[in-house]
């Protein structure tokens, strides 16, 4: 389908569901029903089968026709990693069941991945699930968990062989997050607010319907999900100066008093970095489009982690007097904030919110250790727990 | 408590609405363009070994001419940026690109930046009759041009203008045989083509000998005049286009020492283990792979928007942009490949040398880094 005609289909669409006269949530289905959704997904599944790359085009059309979205803020991991998750590996029953309500923001989903005892080393997870019937009964403790207390599903990888090697005894599930086994608590960051849980899974009882892939299959299955997630933190399209960088060109040009020869030329530099990352995004971008995301975009994140972290400290240091101070509401006191806002709130809650971008969805250590194994081919770490039973291996 | 990402820039750039769909521009390899880099990369992997290039610096440039030569008529690269109403080409500064990423891939010493690239461009921008004539005899290899500017001179800045004294350190110029030459013309300038043979060169001992320089006397009252009117613009236009491509060779140039490390380090052995599997080397690599994926990224948007219009705002932060990053790189790459390659990468019959000293030659050629940036904040309206 030619970008012209698929113009034409958003046309028609719009002019049998016009935005000002449909409610929102029938307006979202049909435009799932239509094929509008994700334009790149298949037919029957939201989509039309078309190349990714002509979703931003059908995004701004719905945008200038005034039509209401779907709320995509609040479902980050859903449609970032969940729903291409699904796509690539779920059976069809699950994918009828969940891409729907997904990509309408009906159901809200986070990621129960990372272990108080497996971060880097997430596939030495130790969350048991044991069968039982004609399910599985899940006892263990996950972290870092954005978003679980407003979520209604999650993705889940627990252990459900501890007697092979750690990557093979792994199983990829879907859970109900409404399930009276599981347990959400607050885990406070360092600004202050708490947007990431402890998850507690006590006894959790899972269909075996809710298995995606095959018993055993579910490091491979994580891995299509952990690539989509660099993909998703590391290459949204943006304008120039859209993003962080924006923010500081702002301050820079708001304090000529603290204007320095140094300072310039630190912006500058990292002008150039962030303009160079641009035009890598949108070349990823157009990889994406013929193909599944790749270790590539693992690059794209490493730079994305450093380039906020370092335009984030420069913003404090160009506002001088004004970046000794935090005074969005509500300040430093505890709050449960409604998604994840890298460029949001003010300039001391960026810089101490963008240390978490080299940490969270694989370590900035984790990604060049990727970078060099997958990309350019170097030989991997010494691993002593390579072949050994994950109940063998000391932890 | 939320920024919108898409509000107008805030900026104090009078920069009209371009037609041009810049955040659009293909900046992957079409079919053409794989057609095209295989040629180039077939033809230099057999006429331009690494050991000759090595000999140009014990004085024996013996392999210049037939490349040249061969590049400029077997291939017909000579005129690639000629428009077809003079006889060449008509193509872009995209497929431009692609030679000089694979010219840079062998630190190839041929003409093609400064003849094909500054000097056509500049002469296309506005010919006289002469400077047709001047331009069909490049397109075709006959003839070969540069402009005379030092090395060092970027697009942004005042044109500097030949007098009676030495132009020093001018590239391309003992490879041609007609002179561009600068000069004052009441309030303007214009540009007149002067034969070689009618000037004195003296070649100058390079940092970089695959594009060894030369000091210049030239009679500023002899030859034809080649660019009609004032040749400002003309000259500034065949800089550009010379700052953008040179940021592609750059690319070639870091590549290269990318994959010569990376080749190193998975076959070099000690304490048993192939160096290339210890996390210190590990993450230098990877650190650097994401620079040289950046600066092939850059280049290649650079290229892409002088392509889809020259004379816009945005071709000139594309090309700041992409010159501060890739300069950098190159020279980034070609020092991590020495160190990488420990005592090996010291030597003379090692080629890594040969990678240094273009990238760093590369470096100061066409503006510095700091140069590039500080006008590229002025273009953005960031200023100290």
């Amino acid at each position: 389908m030619s970008p012209a005609e698929l113009r034409d289909r958003v046309a028609a669409f719009l002019a049998e569901h016009p935005p000002a006269s449909t409610e929102r949530s029938a307006f979202l289905h049909a435009r799932y029903a239509a094929g509008l959704a994700w334009v790149h997904f298949p037919e029957g599944h939201g989509g039309l089968g078309v190349a990714r790359g002509l979703q931003p085009m059908v995004e701004g059309l719905f945008a200038a026709a005034g039509a209401p979205d779907n709320n995509p803020r609040a479902n980050g991991i859903g449609l970032g990693m969940v729903a291409p998750t699904l796509l690539g590996y779920a059976s069809e029953e699950q994918r009828q069941r969940f891409l729907e309500p997904l990509w309408c923001g009906e159901e809200i989903w986070c990621q129960l991945f990372s272990e108080p005892g497996a971060g880097s080393d997430l596939a030495g997870l130790a969350t048991r699930a044991v069968p039982d019937g004609d399910g599985w009964v899940v006892n263990g403790q996950k972290v870092w968990t954005s978003g679980a207390h407003n979520a209604d599903f999650a993705i889940l990888v627990a252990r459900t062989d501890p007697d092979v090697p750690k990557h093979r005894g792994i199983t990829y599930f879907l859970v109900d997050m409404h399930d009276p086994g599981v347990e959400v608590r607050p885990l406070r960051q360092i600004t202050g607010e708490a947007e990431f849980n402890e998850v507690f899974l006590t006894d959790v009882r899972i269909p075996d319907a809710m298995r995606v892939g095959e018993v055993g299959d579910g490091w491979r299955v994580a891995n299509g999900t952990l690539n989509n997630e660099r993909v998703a933190i590391g290459g949204h399209a943006a304008p120039r100066e859209g993003g962080m960088l924006g923010l500081v060109a702002a301050s820079w040009r708001e304090h000529p008093e603290q204007h320095t020869a140094e300072l310039h030329d630190r912006l500058m530099r990292l002008y150039v970095e962030a303009e160079v990352a641009r035009y890598t995004g949108q070349r990823l971008r157009q990889q994406l489009a013929v193909g599944q995301p790749g270790p590539a975009g693992s690059a794209m994140k490493l730079t994305f982690a450093r380039l906020n972290q370092q335009l984030s400290g420069l913003d404090l240091e160009i506002r001088g007097e004004d970046g000794l101070r935090y005074e969005s509401e509500p300040g430093w006191t505890m709050r449960r904030p409604e998604h994840v806002d890298f460029t949001g709130r003010d300039a001391v809650y960026r810089y101490l919110r963008a240390k978490g971008n080299s940490i969270e969805g694989g370590t900035s250590e984790i990604l060049r250790n990727i970078v060099a194994e997958r990309v350019l081919g170097l030989p991997a770490e010494p691993r002593v727990d390579k072949d050994v039973a994950w109940k063998e291996v000391p932890r | 408590m939320t920024q919108p990402l898409d509000r107008p820039l805030d900026r104090p750039v009078d920069e009209p609405v371009s037609s041009v769909a810049y955040d659009e521009l293909e900046l992957l390899d079409s079919d053409d363009d794989r057609d095209l880099r295989a040629a180039v990369a077939g033809f230099l992997g057999d006429r331009c070994p690494a050991s000759e290039v090595a000999a140009l610096y014990d004085g024996d440039r013996g392999m210049v001419e037939p490349l040249w030569r061969g590049l400029a008529t077997e291939l017909g690269l000579a005129g690639l940026l000629v428009p077809e109403q003079y006889a060449g080409a008509g193509a872009t500064a995209r497929e431009a690109a692609i030679v000089l990423e694979e010219l840079g891939r062998s630190v190839a010493p041929v003409p093609f930046l400064t003849s094909a690239v500054v000097a056509a461009t500049a002469l296309a921008h506005a010919p006289t009759d002469a400077g047709r004539e001047l331009l069909a005899e490049l397109a075709a290899g006959r003839r070969t041009a540069a402009l005379v500017v030092p090395l060092p001179t970027a697009f942004a800045w005042p044109v500097p203008l030949v007098g009676a004294a030495t132009v020093r350190s001018v590239a391309g110029v003992l490879e041609a045989d007609t002179l561009l030459v600068p000069v004052a013309a009441g309030t303007g300038i214009e540009v007149r083509a002067v034969a070689a043979s009618e000037a004195t060169l003296t070649p100058v001992v390079s940092l970089d000998m695959s594009r060894q320089l030369a000091d210049v006397v030239v009679d500023p009252a002899a030859g034809t005049v080649v660019v009609a009117g004032d040749a400002t613009s003309a000259i500034r236009a065949g800089l550009l286009a010379g700052t953008v491509l040179l940021a592609s060779e750059q690319v070639g140039v870091a590549q290269q020492c990318l994959a010569s490390t990376v080749g190193y380090l998975q076959e070099r052995r000690q304490f048993g283990r192939i160096v290339g599997g210890f996390q210190a080397l590990k993450h230098r690599l990877a650190d650097l792979y994401t620079a040289v994926e950046g600066a092939s990224a850059v280049a290649r948007y650079a290229a892409a928007a002088l392509a889809a219009d020259p004379g816009a705002v945005e071709a000139e932060i594309a090309a700041h942009t992409a010159a501060a990053w890739c300069s950098e790189v190159a020279v980034l790459a070609a020092e991590e490949a020495v160190q990488l390659h420990g005592g090996i990468g010291m030597t003379w019959e090692h080629p890594t040398h040969l990678f240094l000293k273009r990238a760093k030659a590369d470096q100061i050629a066409l503006g510095l880094p700091g140069h590039h940036r500080a006008r590229l904040g002025e273009l953005v309206g960031l200023t100290v």
